[in-house]
């Protein structure tokens, strides 16, 4: 091997430092949510020790990324995420029972999640597929296998009732968009979001059938000399938004279980149930709006100790940075994440293999996914789902996972020159 | 190919990014209720209730302590998953009795009395039986704690008039108090030493703040206690009180309606201050309060009425003794004027004729005394009998008022009433202007009349008999906290415009009340020189009412006395009997003569 590759001297500096920044704050968080006054940050008993222990486990595990050689994400991206596949499969018949989802496999005392670890994999996969020579966008099958890749997963996670970390694998809609996908299918999905919503609030459904009737006629009226496939299609657009309509009480009242209805009921109308399934926004946002401008400070929060935000230290680790950091610390912790998002994609333009590109906006689209829905749930914009913040959030698979996603692409972004001589 | 759509992502994760700031300014910075949630949510403020002062008698017996009281609190907002069927169960209620709880609960909310997020007292006053029961079920009740406290308990009833009650403070006292001090649910002294004193007894709340995780479970203090106030315990009092003496009266006066109050001549302590009819003061602390309040309050006997400073009676004829040493004073007679019993004006009693001043007093000769008060208001210093008498009558008023009459003492006790010494300006209002002069108000002459005392002035008065001349203010409490000493007002001496000389006379005579005069059948007592004089006030048409004050020894004397016996005819018969057994229970530690004191217990003259 020649001098010039030791890895120190081209690894992203900047990612890593930001990285640092959020584990460290999050264990800080962490202990700041759970700590009892008379233990230490260190101590095993606690989340905080136990989460020592898994960001230990992150740095073997980042040196270990870094020496195995770059081609064996690639060259192994099917066979990582065919092992995955299959320990999801198996989740449902021997993984353990956890808050009342089926998604841990145990070894012994410990154990994991393999729908954290999924999400990586089918980066890998995904960004090997479309990198592949021939591989074409606007190709129906190659659509159809991109679409199968993410489906897969989805299916398996669905099964373990998993449904926050299942809608994680929609946003590699985001990916494919940047590699060439048409933006209609994106827009058609959050039109569909959107008239779900409204037609739960807006009580005459005709209101909406006659908005999504206006919408086709100016996008046909602005596209009539176009080709009759696109009128087609946006033809089809407008239909599936009004099925929409008529099939929300059915998706809502059928396919949703009773408490996720509850959940997206008391996303319109946060007075519905403060003591029920409001109760986590509720708790969360008061505990968020007690920290004021400068926050109660660290060690110094009361709703998020003393128990009142639920998953304090998991998927609500927000409302701890949020009572004792108050608007600044959220500012700050906004500015890491924007910082991270907008270097990863950095990262990812300035590759010079497909492979690397997509995979790049992958971790940029699922950390963005992760952070935006985290979030939005605490501060009540969007339904509860289990969603951690990834490098904050307590949690040995989640951290794990989120670390090994963002050192695979900083290990091949550290020999992206490489790839040319390859070649 | 894809021009621009990198672009695009970069802007949507900016935007999310600035969403977010925007959202979490207003949630953080612009909106307020979210704060005020968290204070109720987290921190429970628990207020420690002072322990009130205690009070002991003057030989260290208590008088007034506190009990132990625990109730059961709610803080509605906080319950959820409320098990009716198991809390019936843990606090042994039935399903109505519940339901009329929350009932009440709901009454006084919509009643703007309670809310749901203070605490209300739920249960009262549990026993520390059931506290025992409760103890272990109580985090099974989220919103619902246990507040301690203490209320009152009285080792003695016969002391209930003087120290009064205590009990919450009300909506009125709440709306008047400009100190700030009080909070509903409060306790504050109602009447007697219990509401004088209230400052010193009442010590101060404290207040701990506690911090609770969702479910109400206490975790700890908030910051260390940081905020936290200890509870102050209020001052314990010393009373001059001797409770055995003061029971003791309380029991010869049991059937009876009137008062009798015992001092100490040097010092002005009161050794005993008894109201009859009175009531069981346990009464007044507790479960019961308000139900047997209305009771003792819709009493026709009227137990909550304190005669020893409420009760204004004419002074009869133990006036003539003030009477004589004013004359004294004055010099309109010496002890060796002998005044002819005429009795065309004023009716006398008894077979004498032509007495010296020692004689009239121990006859009580009514003429006698209408002639040494024409002496005094005309005196000739005007040229009319009307502005002579006015002239006179103001001179006389400022003698009788030195010994205390006509103006309240100041005891250490509210609602103590002045009586009256009639002014010139009294009978200006009472005349309506027109003129008066010493004949249309010469029965002051023999203590009836215009004049009204109360049995405390009187007690006064033969205090300052026995001290020659001065008195200090009666008082009950000799020691407020650890100084040892009353207040100052107490300590203070005041002299009567009477030389002391001139109270010779009158000693002498009061000796001879007892030992020959009126008293002498049921107030002589075989090893004491006891000074007294009978008094017998006019009640048409009821019988009159019985009176006696007296001091003794004669001489370095320990207790002055007075004894009002309403309804029971002539002051020589109950009031001497009464005042006779108290000061040989004071000097002697009993009595020796039985049959006086069953004489007494026998005489039952409640209206």
């Amino acid at each position: 091997m020649r001098r010039d590759e030791i890895i120190s001297q081209k690894i992203d500096w900047v990612t890593v430092l930001i990285y640092g920044l959020m584990v460290f704050w999050g264990w800080l968080n962490i202990y700041s949510a759970t700590y009892d006054e008379t233990q230490s940050i260190f101590d095993l008993s606690l989340n905080s020790g136990r989460q020592m222990m898994f960001i230990i486990a992150s740095v073997v595990l980042i040196l270990a990324i870094l020496i195995i050689d770059m081609r064996f994400y690639e060259t192994f991206a099917y066979f990582i995420y065919g092992g995955i596949l299959f320990l999801l499969l198996l989740v449902p018949f021997i993984g353990k029972e956890v808050g009342g989802n089926r998604a841990w496999l145990g070894f012994g005392s410990f154990g994991v999640q393999p729908s954290e670890f999924a999400k990586f994999a089918t980066a890998l996969v995904v960004a090997k597929y479309i990198g592949t020579i021939g591989f074409r966008m606007d190709n129906l099958r190659n659509q159809i296998v991109l679409f199968a890749m993410i489906g897969a997963p989805i299916l398996l996670i669905l099964l373990q009732k998993d449904y926050g970390t299942a809608m994680v694998f929609m946003v590699f809609l985001l990916v494919f968009y940047r590699e060439g996908m048409s933006p209609f299918l994106l827009l058609v999905g959050l039109g569909m979001a959107v008239i779900f919503i409204l037609t739960l609030l807006v009580e005459n459904n005709w209101i909406l059938f006659g908005a999504i009737g206006i919408a086709w006629a100016i996008a046909i009226y602005f596209n009539r000399r176009k080709k009759i496939k696109r009128l087609i299609i946006i033809t089809a657009g407008a239909l599936v938004l009004a099925f929409t309509i008529t099939s929300v009480e059915f998706i809502f009242n059928n396919l949703l279980e009773e408490h996720h209805q509850k959940r997206v009921m008391v996303l319109i109308n946060p007075e519905l149930d403060q003591l029920g399934a409001g109760y986590h926004v509720y708790q969360s946002k008061v505990a968020i709006g007690s920290g004021g401008f400068f926050g109660k400070g660290f060690l110094k929060g009361t709703q998020t100790k003393l128990k009142f935000v639920p998953e304090q230290y998991t998927d609500f680790i927000f409302c701890t940075i949020g009572e004792e950091h108050g608007w600044i610390g959220s500012l700050l912790m906004i500015v890491l994440f924007m910082g991270l998002l907008l270097r990863v994609v950095f990262l990812a333009e300035r590759q010079k293999n497909r492979f690397a590109r997509v995979y790049g906006y992958s971790v940029a689209c699922i950390l963005f996914f992760h952070f935006a829905t985290n979030i939005a749930m605490t501060i009540g914009l969007f339904p509860v789902i289990g969603i951690p913040l990834p490098f904050f959030s307590y949690g040995g698979s989640s951290l794990l996972s989120f670390t090994v996603l963002l050192f695979i692409l900083l290990k091949l972004d550290a020999h992206r020159m490489h790839v040319l001589q390859r070649l | 190919m894809n021009e621009g759509r990198k672009e695009v992502l970069q802007i949507v994760f900016v935007l999310i990014g600035l969403v977010f700031l925007i959202k979490l300014f207003f949630i953080q910075i612009v909106e307020e209720s979210y704060k005020n949630m968290a204070g109720v949510n987290a921190i429970r403020k628990e207020i420690q209730y002072p322990i009130r002062g205690i009070i002991k008698d003057r030989n260290g017996k208590l008088i007034v302590y506190n009990n132990p009281e625990f109730d059961l609190m709610v803080i509605l907002h906080e319950v959820k998953h409320f098990d009716s069927t198991r809390f019936c169960a843990v606090f042994d209620k039935s399903q109505h009795e519940l339901r009329q709880l929350f009932k009440n609960f709901y009454t006084e909310i919509r009643n703007r009395k309670a809310n749901q997020f203070q605490p209300f007292p739920f249960l009262r006053q549990l026993s520390t039986y059931d506290l025992a029961k409760i103890q272990d079920n109580i985090d099974e009740f989220p919103g619902f704690f246990i507040q301690d406290r203490t209320t009152r308990a009285y080792a003695s009833k016969a002391v209930a008039n003087a120290i009064g009650y205590v009990s919450e403070v009300s909506k009125k006292q709440l709306e008047r108090d400009k100190t700030g001090i009080y909070r509903q649910g409060d306790y504050i002294g109602q009447s007697g030493l219990e509401a004088y004193y209230e400052e010193y007894l009442r010590g101060k709340r404290g207040v701990k703040y506690l911090m609770r995780n969702k479910d109400g479970v206490i975790k700890g203090s908030y910051e260390d206690g940081k905020y936290d106030t200890l509870s102050i315990p209020g001052q314990d009092l010393v009373s001059t009180i001797d409770l055995t003496l003061q029971e003791y009266g309380a029991f010869l006066l049991n059937g009876k309606a009137g008062s009798i109050i015992a001092i100490e001549p040097a010092t002005g302590e009161i050794l005993a201050m008894v109201s009859g009819p009175s009531y069981d003061p346990n009464l007044l602390t507790g479960k019961n309060y308000s139900e047997n309040f209305v009771m003792i309050s819709n009493d026709s006997l009227k137990p909550l009425f304190n005669r020893p400073l409420m009760a204004q009676y004419r002074p009869g004829s133990i006036f003539k003794i003030a009477q004589a040493m004013v004359a004294l004073q004055e010099g309109v007679i010496t002890p060796e004027t002998r005044i002819k019993c005429d009795r065309s004006i004023i009716d006398c009693h008894g077979p004498h004729s032509n007495e010296d001043l020692r004689g009239a007093i121990t006859n009580s000769c009514n003429p006698y005394f209408h002639n040494v008060l024409r002496r005094m208001l005309n005196k000739g210093k005007a040229n009319n009998p009307f502005d002579d008498t006015r002239i006179g009558l103001a001179e006389w008023d400022k003698h009788i008022m030195s010994f205390g009459f006509g103006k309240r003492l100041g005891i250490d006790l509210p609602n103590e009433k002045r009586g009256l010494v009639p002014s010139p300006e009294y009978y200006d209002r009472a005349y309506g202007g027109r003129p008066w002069k010493f004949s249309n108000i010469y029965s002051i002459a023999i203590g009836e009349g215009e004049n009204m005392v109360v049995p405390l002035q009187m007690a006064n008065f033969a205090a300052t008999v026995a001290n020659k001349g001065f008195y200090f203010t009666p008082h009950l409490i000799k020691s407020v906290g650890s100084t040892g000493m009353p207040l100052p007002q107490y300590l203070e001496k005041h002299y009567t415009t009477i030389d002391s000389a001139n109270f010779r006379i009158a000693r002498d005579a009061m000796q001879r009340v007892v030992e020959a005069g009126t008293a002498q059948y049921r107030a002589k007592l075989k090893d004491i020189v006891v000074c007294g004089k009978t008094g017998t006030v006019q009640n048409e048409p009821n019988p009159d009412h019985s009176v006696f004050i007296a001091f003794a020894p004669k001489e370095n004397p320990k207790i002055a006395i007075s004894v009002y016996v309403e309804y029971s005819g002539q002051g020589g018969r109950a009031a001497a009997s009464i005042a006779s057994l108290m000061i040989e229970k004071y000097l002697l530690g009993g009595t020796q003569r039985p049959n006086i004191e069953e004489y007494v217990l026998k005489g039952k003259f409640l209206q």
